[in-house]
């Protein structure tokens, strides 16, 4: 009897539309375009039940009520069935004293993990590795992070991402390394010589040389 | 299904969210009416309606005579 092979693993792209699907998660079946509107960290973990992904879990709680905030939800996703993801918050909630209040997928035919490229081969076969997809109101991919399987997240990194990318969407501007919310935003360089003098000559900016000028916000 | 259970009966959530639509309302007034992320209001309208509990109108989402019987 032949066996159905793996779905064909894809990379989405910074900047492309992220991949539609639509799938069963602990809340239901969700489609992508539900997500529409908002902003959307869609994450995969290796598998329930296991000591890194649950102090994840614990730290994306957290970070929950912040993120709506933000207008943006979480989606989990890991290689396990709706019936052990419910298992596993009701766990969580039980022993750690954290309510998981965000849906996660169970994509038992690793169908979006495919879509998504969140199998990593060379590390497993059967567990998707740590993946975080950052997406915007319109559904295009804005940041994609990757970690290994023995590394848990840092979800201070995740939100500090999300508030970089919210700003410069809102004010046109980006931001310099290890920038934090506060702290002075990069110009873009100017592009023609005229936008260069006029650059120069704005008292406004901070600026080392025509191509490098912060700001405060 | 999400909003009706094995034994036929409609899930809280599903009971919540039919009730609010006597008249027409779209899915961002009926998560801000119901205090529900819209992400989780898309997803049950979508059954409700698939299961003709609700009616999918030009102004909205509206309660249909099987979801009124259900309540």
């Amino acid at each position: 009897m032949e066996t159905n092979p793996d779905p064909p693993i894809t990379f989405p792209r910074i900047g492309s539309p992220a991949p539609p699907f639509e799938a069963v998660t602990s809340m239901g079946t969700l489609k992508l375009e539900d997500f529409k509107g908002g902003w959307l960290i869609l994450f995969s973990h290796p598998a329930d039940f296991t000591p890194v992904c649950t102090t994840e879990f614990m730290a994306f709680a957290k970070l929950h009520p912040k993120l709506r905030e933000m207008n943006c939800e979480l989606l989990g996703l890991s290689i396990d069935s709706v019936y052990s993801h419910i298992a596993w918050v009701r766990n969580i909630e039980e022993k750690m004293k954290v309510k998981i209040t965000f849906p996660v997928i169970a994509d038992l035919n690793k169908e979006v993990a495919g879509l998504y490229g969140m199998i990593m081969p060379g590390e497993s076969t059967t567990e998707t590795s740590r993946c975080v997809f950052i997406i915007d109101e319109k559904q295009v991919i804005r940041a994609i992070i990757y970690y290994p399987l023995t590394t848990g997240r840092n979800t201070e990194e995740i939100l500090r991402v999300l508030q970089a990318l919210q700003t410069t969407d809102k004010n046109g501007v980006a931001t310099p390394a290890n920038w934090r919310p506060g702290d002075e935003v990069i110009i873009p360089p100017p592009r023609t010589q005229e936008m260069a003098e006029e650059r120069s000559a704005d008292k406004d900016l901070k600026c080392k040389d025509w191509y490098f000028c912060k700001k405060k916000l | 299904m999400a909003c009706v259970k094995p034994d036929g009966s409609l899930t809280e959530t599903a009971k919540v969210l039919l009730r609010q639509l006597e008249n027409p309302l779209n899915a961002e007034e009926i998560a801000s009416l119901v205090g529900q992320p819209l992400f989780k209001v898309r997803s049950v309208m979508r059954e409700l309606v698939s299961n003709g509990l609700a009616l999918e109108l030009e102004g909205g989402f509206q309660i249909s005579s099987k979801g009124k019987e259900k309540l």
